[in-house]
């Protein structure tokens, strides 16, 4: 099996967290969206690995875990909080921070 | 004679380095500032001894300065110039200006009038500023006149006579406005001083024209060049020479503020405003003679200068009712003669100055006895609320008296032999401009001898027109005798000056001398002037002396009107300078606030406004911040294909 | 390595703003002598060193030189020559004096007494640096670094007025600074670079390519007449002196605006003589407006600390007037007359402190007759303002008449029309005498207070320096003029001889 499919599965992963992104409202959702961004280029950097035959891409994929395990912890408790002041995970009701 | 002549004989005299007394010339200037700084920085603790600080430090630099005369004219002609090395004052490549002090006949003579004069009106201060309470300040401040002015004659540079010139500058300042709680006073000491300054504008060009020209500004060096520079510049440096001159001797067109330094107390008008500094002018041409020589066109403005002026002063004169002001008209008309007799060149530089010396004379004992009857009078300076004093004051009505006949030039007084000289050698000129001054020159004794009268009438004769409270006497003992030796001066000065050119072999190695300067009273010109004299006191005596003063200025033509005005001087500065330049300050504070600033402030205001439509930007929507960092995501990358393709 | 004399004095008053910072806000007392004594040490060991300059030794003397980046030629290097000399000597006389003039007023700002004075020595320290250091990166780093306790002090009262003086005081010198950066590492970039790159001594004898030098020249000129300021640069200067506590005030004009004229001759003539040739003539034009400009502005305040911002812009227009008029007279004149400005308006400065102390307004009309309530004052005053519209005898004629007479050489009409100054500056500086000391009393001012014991030791220093360089300005011009003499010479330019050639003035000296 041609390791471009990899490549077109990452594409498709990384689309459909980026509409993910963009569309829906619910920072839980958003927030997986986001999981689903990374998780779709670390899928790509192993595939780019591979193909290479060289271990860079793998090495940045760990890293690129060690970022999203600290990001969740950090996010989740962030909409843990704002859920419990604001009695809602909608992102576009957290709309302070502007101008 | 050629000019090339007049040159040599004005430069021949080499400068010998002092030894013996000459290298205390220093001491001359550095008594009486010493003196004036104790006495402004030991405050209330001088209060008691003051003044006599005061007069004791004028007297040492007299008695200094008759040493060091005695010494000169113990020398042979050809060796009388000294100079006391000090220090090397400042010292930028070529640009030197030692502090030196020169001693020479021109210097000499003005250190005796200033410190004799000066010492005398001392004295007479004592007692006429007796009950001021700033009487300690103002000895201070007459200390410092003296020791500038000193500083100015004895200058060996142009640069340091700038300093005594500002010097003397100040201390008139401070002195006008020395009851500086009078509004009047206060104006009339910031206009004297700005007036000075458009003068002291033009010296200092012509100190930055003679480096730029010659590499140097000491006498020396400048005199010994004069001739060989070209002529625009040697005018040039004349004509902003007299500039300096006009401020500073109030010649027209910077005369107006000599009328309202009279707010002064009197000894500043006898000794600052008639004796010394406001003829320094007179005395710059004079020593500028070597530059002025190669100059006709310079010497021509001088005379002109002069003869307006003397015509001018004189008008004024005639109209007023101020004693002081009627005085201080006099002066300026009275220095129009020195001018004039200056501007003439060699035929008239020694002239010029022995008027000036006897002058410093006549004028300062007739201020001082208008001091002492404004002492007697509560004040009062109107002359028509004076009249009959003269058995009341009978030393000040005699001294005044003395005065008058010297400055009418009454036959065998002082005036007399310097001015007649003066209105001989303006004739002696030839051509049309010589027959011009000298008539100008005859037409002011007509106007002297009028004014004068009339003064004299309308103070010491006639009928009493006091105010109520008055009750005239003569001054005291210290005021009294000054007015004496002073009245003594008056008569015998000017035989002792110009009798036998005396005075003017002794100027010579200085300023140069004509072939024919003796003194021939008994010409033409000399029965032409005594004639119009007679006619002016005739006119005057017809109108004051025979007809009662009003009490209050009548109606009158409109030369009179203005010449009570000081002939619309004051006018013509406020309406030319004055209010044009307010509006013009006025109109640049606008436009620095307006406009510069207005378009730095505008420009920040525009950053402002369009940052804050930025602003908008920032919706606090999370998803549309996502959306654009996807949209320049994408464009990012097209632009690396783009690049790449 | 002999003795670091510059470090030192630098190092003085950074220890004490640190000390000063770290003090409890409630002693006051403490902070004020903490302040003075650093300023006072600092002041001795200057005089030491000044002691040993050489002026007829080497042009740059107690130099050091540590590298510091290495990897862009930076170097911390130091070195005094005889133009920097006296004006650290200016800097470190004047800030005792005005630490102790801001005895009282240092507890009158919004900051804690041991707050404003810890900005106010630690400025110091920036200052003497910016004069004394010798690599182009230092000094821009330290040219930078002055505004920051600079914008606080301006600001100190915490009005709005004073919040919009400070804020257009950092925004102009962060512009005109950014653009000096651009030329900064232009100049590393077209220069030779290297372990050197920017030594001073590496720049001055850089040969650049005409157009480029010219750019770089208007970047650094830029800076420099903003900090000057020149006009039409100028508008921050009123503001900004009028807001700040006096104290501050002395400082901007009377040092920190120094830096800008400093950097004219050290910086523009020195690095792109040819370039600073080329744009002369503009310079001088601004420089001659700057003049009169500044003068007529005077006459027309109505405030008397704005009206000495105007007078201070006039004054900088003739000290760059005489620096561009590439004469020895003119740029020695011109070193000697920032170190007079310093002097005398730093006298008006701290006597309209006073004046403002006792009466609470900065209005010319509100003043009146104080001459008859406070003498002394008055007295004080007057010598200040003497040498405010240059008196000879007093310190500020003997630099106007070298700037005059050196412009006068070589540009006659410029001169001409600066002269002209001279009548403008007895009106501005006589009639604001007049309104405020003399007259009859104004009814706020009955019962003022004549100076007290520290006021007069305020003053005593700046009257006594007024009269002093008046009479004797010899030695600090013997030491300038050995600098000015090389920076002509490495402009390539001679004074002009005289017109008519004699024997007394051929030969120099």
């Amino acid at each position: 099996m041609s390791p471009t499919f990899y490549l077109y599965l990452s594409a498709i992963l990384f689309t459909i967290g980026t509409l993910g992104v963009l569309l829906r409202r619910n920072a839980i959702v958003v927030f997986m969206c986001i999981e689903l961004m990374l998780n779709a280029t670390n899928l790509a950097l192993v595939t780019f690995s591979r193909i290479n035959g060289t271990l860079d891409g793998q090495v940045m994929a760990f890293f690129v875990m060690v970022v999203a395990a600290a990001e969740v912890v950090v996010g989740l408790a962030i909409i843990v909080s704002v859920f419990r002041t604001r009695r809602s995970a909608s992102v576009d009701d957290a709309n302070l921070l502007k101008y | 004679m050629t000019h090339a002549a007049l040159h040599a004989a004005a430069t021949l005299t080499p400068t010998m380095h002092t030894t013996g007394a000459f290298s205390f010339t220093w001491l001359l200037v550095v008594i009486p500032l010493t003196s004036a700084t104790v006495l402004l920085l030991g405050g209330r603790r001088t209060n008691s001894w003051g003044h006599l600080l005061g007069v004791a430090a004028p007297v040492a630099s007299f008695v200094l300065g008759l040493i060091l005369f005695a010494q000169l004219i113990g020398k042979p002609a050809s060796e009388r110039s000294f100079d006391n090395h000090l220090f090397s004052w400042t010292f930028v490549g070529n640009f030197k200006a030692p502090a030196n002090f020169q001693i020479d006949p021109l210097s000499i003579s003005f250190v005796l009038l200033i410190t004799g004069v000066g010492s005398l009106i001392h004295v007479y201060s004592v007692g006429y500023m007796a009950h001021d309470p700033g009487r300690r300040r103002f000895f201070a401040y007459m200390n410092l006149f003296v020791s500038a002015m000193l500083l100015l004659v004895l200058a060996d540079n142009y640069l340091a006579l700038y300093v005594g010139w500002e010097g003397v500058g100040l201390a008139s300042y401070l002195l006008i406005g020395f009851w500086y709680h009078k509004p009047s006073a206060r104006t009339a000491a910031t206009k004297a001083f700005v007036v000075n300054r458009v003068g002291d504008f033009g010296l200092s060009l012509a100190v930055m024209l003679m480096f730029a020209t010659f590499g140097s500004f000491t006498f020396t060096n400048v005199f010994g060049a004069a001739g060989s520079a070209d002529h625009a510049t040697m005018t040039a440096i004349g004509l902003l020479l007299l500039l300096g001159a006009c401020a500073k001797s109030a010649q027209v067109p910077l005369q107006s503020w000599l009328g309202d330094a009279m707010e002064g107390p009197t000894p500043v008008s006898a000794l600052i405003h008639a004796a010394t500094m406001v003829t320094a002018g007179v005395y710059l041409v004079a020593r500028s003679a070597p530059i002025f020589n190669v100059t006709p066109t310079a010497r021509l403005a001088v005379t002109v200068v002069g003869a307006v002026t003397l015509l001018f002063g004189a008008i004024i004169g005639c109209a007023k009712d101020d004693i002081k002001k009627a005085l201080a008209a006099s002066t300026m008309s009275q220095i129009g003669y020195m001018m004039l007799a200056v501007g003439l060149g060699p035929a008239g530089y020694a002239f010029g100055i022995a008027h000036l010396l006897t002058h410093g004379f006549f004028k300062a004992g007739l201020f001082l006895g208008a001091g002492s009857v404004m002492h007697g009078m509560n004040d009062e300076v109107d002359m028509r609320r004076f009249g009959g004093l003269g058995k009341y004051m009978p030393w000040t009505f005699a001294t005044f008296g003395l005065g008058y006949l010297a400055i009418i030039g009454f036959p065998g007084l002082s005036g007399w032999f310097t001015k007649d000289a003066i209105i001989e050698a303006a004739y002696h000129k030839g051509g049309t401009s010589g027959y011009l001054l000298g008539s100008a020159a005859l037409v002011g004794v007509v106007l002297t001898a009028y004014y004068m009268t009339r003064v004299m009438l309308m103070t010491f004769f006639g009928e009493k027109r006091w105010a109520e409270d008055a009750h005239p006497h003569e001054s005291p003992e210290v005021m009294k005798w000054p007015m004496v030796i002073l009245a003594i001066g008056s008569v015998g000065l000017g035989y002792l000056l110009v009798l036998g050119s005396r005075f003017a072999d002794f100027l010579a190695p200085v300023v140069g001398k004509a072939e024919d300067t003796a003194f021939k009273p008994i010409g033409l010109v000399g029965i032409l002037t005594f004639v119009v004299m007679l006619a002016g006191i005739g006119v005057a005596y017809l109108q004051y002396g025979r007809r009662r003063v009003p009490a209050v200025a009548p109606v009158a033509g409109p030369l009179v009107v203005a010449a009570r005005h000081d002939l619309l001087g004051d006018a013509f500065n406020e309406s030319v300078f004055m209010r044009p330049g307010q509006y013009l300050t006025r109109l640049l504070v606008f436009f620095d606030y307006r406009g510069i600033d207005g378009f730095v402030n505008g420009f920040a205001a525009f950053i402002g406004g369009t940052s804050s439509r930025f602003r908008r930007v920032q919706t606090g929507f999370v998803r549309s911040y996502a959306l654009s960092m996807f949209g320049g995501a994408v464009v990012l990358v097209a632009a690396l294909l783009l690049v790449r393709g | 390595m002999s003795f670091p004399w510059l470090t030192v004095i630098g190092a003085v008053p950074l220890a004490g703003s640190i000390v000063l910072a770290g003090l409890p806000s409630a002693r006051t007392k403490l902070a004020k002598q903490v302040a003075l004594g650093t300023t006072l040490v600092t002041l001795a060991l200057a005089i030491a060193m000044a002691v040993q300059f050489a002026p007829k030794g080497d042009r740059f003397q107690f130099t050091e030189q540590v590298s510091w980046i290495s990897s862009f030629g930076v170097h911390y290097a130091l070195g005094v020559d005889g133009i920097a000399l006296v004006l650290l000597l200016m800097t470190v006389v004047l800030w005792p004096v005005v630490v102790l003039a801001s005895w009282h007023e240092c507890e009158s700002t919004r900051f804690s007494a041991k707050s404003y004075l810890a900005l106010m020595v630690s400025m110091e320290t920036l200052l003497i640096g910016v004069f004394v250091s010798t690599d182009l990166f230092l000094f821009y780093a330290l040219f930078e670094a002055m505004l920051v306790p600079m914008y606080f002090i301006i600001g100190s009262h915490g009005t709005s007025r004073s919040s919009y003086a400070s804020m257009k005081f950092l925004l102009y010198s962060l512009f005109s600074g950014l653009l000096m950066l651009a030329a900064v590492i232009a100049l590393y970039a077209v220069g030779p670079g290297g372990k050197d790159a920017f030594l001073y001594s590496t720049l001055q004898n850089v040969d650049l390519p005409v157009n480029d030098a010219r750019w770089l020249f208007l970047g650094f000129f830029f800076a420099f007449a903003v900090k000057a300021p020149l006009w039409p640069f100028h508008t921050w200067l009123p503001d900004a002196a009028a807001e700040s506590p006096v104290g501050g005030t002395v400082l901007l004009v009377g040092v920190l605006d120094k830096v800008g004229t400093f950097g004219f001759l050290r910086y523009c003539l020195g690095i792109f003589p040819g370039a600073s040739h080329w744009f002369t003539p503009v310079v001088l034009v601004l420089a001659v407006v700057a003049v009169i400009y500044g003068a007529l502005q005077a006459i027309g305040q109505k405030d008397l600390l704005r009206l000495i911002a105007y007078v201070s812009v006039s004054h900088f227009g003739l000290i760059t007037l005489g620096v561009f008029a590439f004469t020895s007279q003119g740029q020695s004149g011109a070193t000697l007359y920032m170190v007079n400005h310093a002097f005398s308006t730093g006298a008006l400065l701290l006597i309209i402190g006073f004046m403002i102390h006792r009466r609470r307004s900065r209005g010319v009309s509100d003043f009146g007759g104080m001459q008859k309530v406070t003498p002394i004052l008055a007295g004080t005053f007057l010598v200040a303002c003497m040498s405010g519209l240059s008196l000879p005898g007093l310190n500020t004629f003997v630099s106007e008449f070298l700037v005059l007479v050196g412009t006068f050489t070589r540009y006659k009409v410029a001169a001409g029309i600066a002269t002209i100054g001279i009548i403008l500056a007895s009106v501005y500086m006589l009639w604001m005498y007049q309104r405020t000391m003399t007259g009859p009393v104004a009814p706020a001012v009955e019962g003022a207070k004549d100076l007290s014991l520290r006021e007069k030791l305020v003053i005593a220093p700046m009257v006594a320096v007024i009269v002093f360089l008046g009479f004797y300005p010899r030695p600090v011009l013997d030491v300038i003029n050995p600098a000015v003499g090389a920076t002509l010479q490495h402009t390539g330019n001679s004074d002009p001889p005289p017109v008519v050639q004699t024997a007394t003035n051929g030969g120099a000296s």
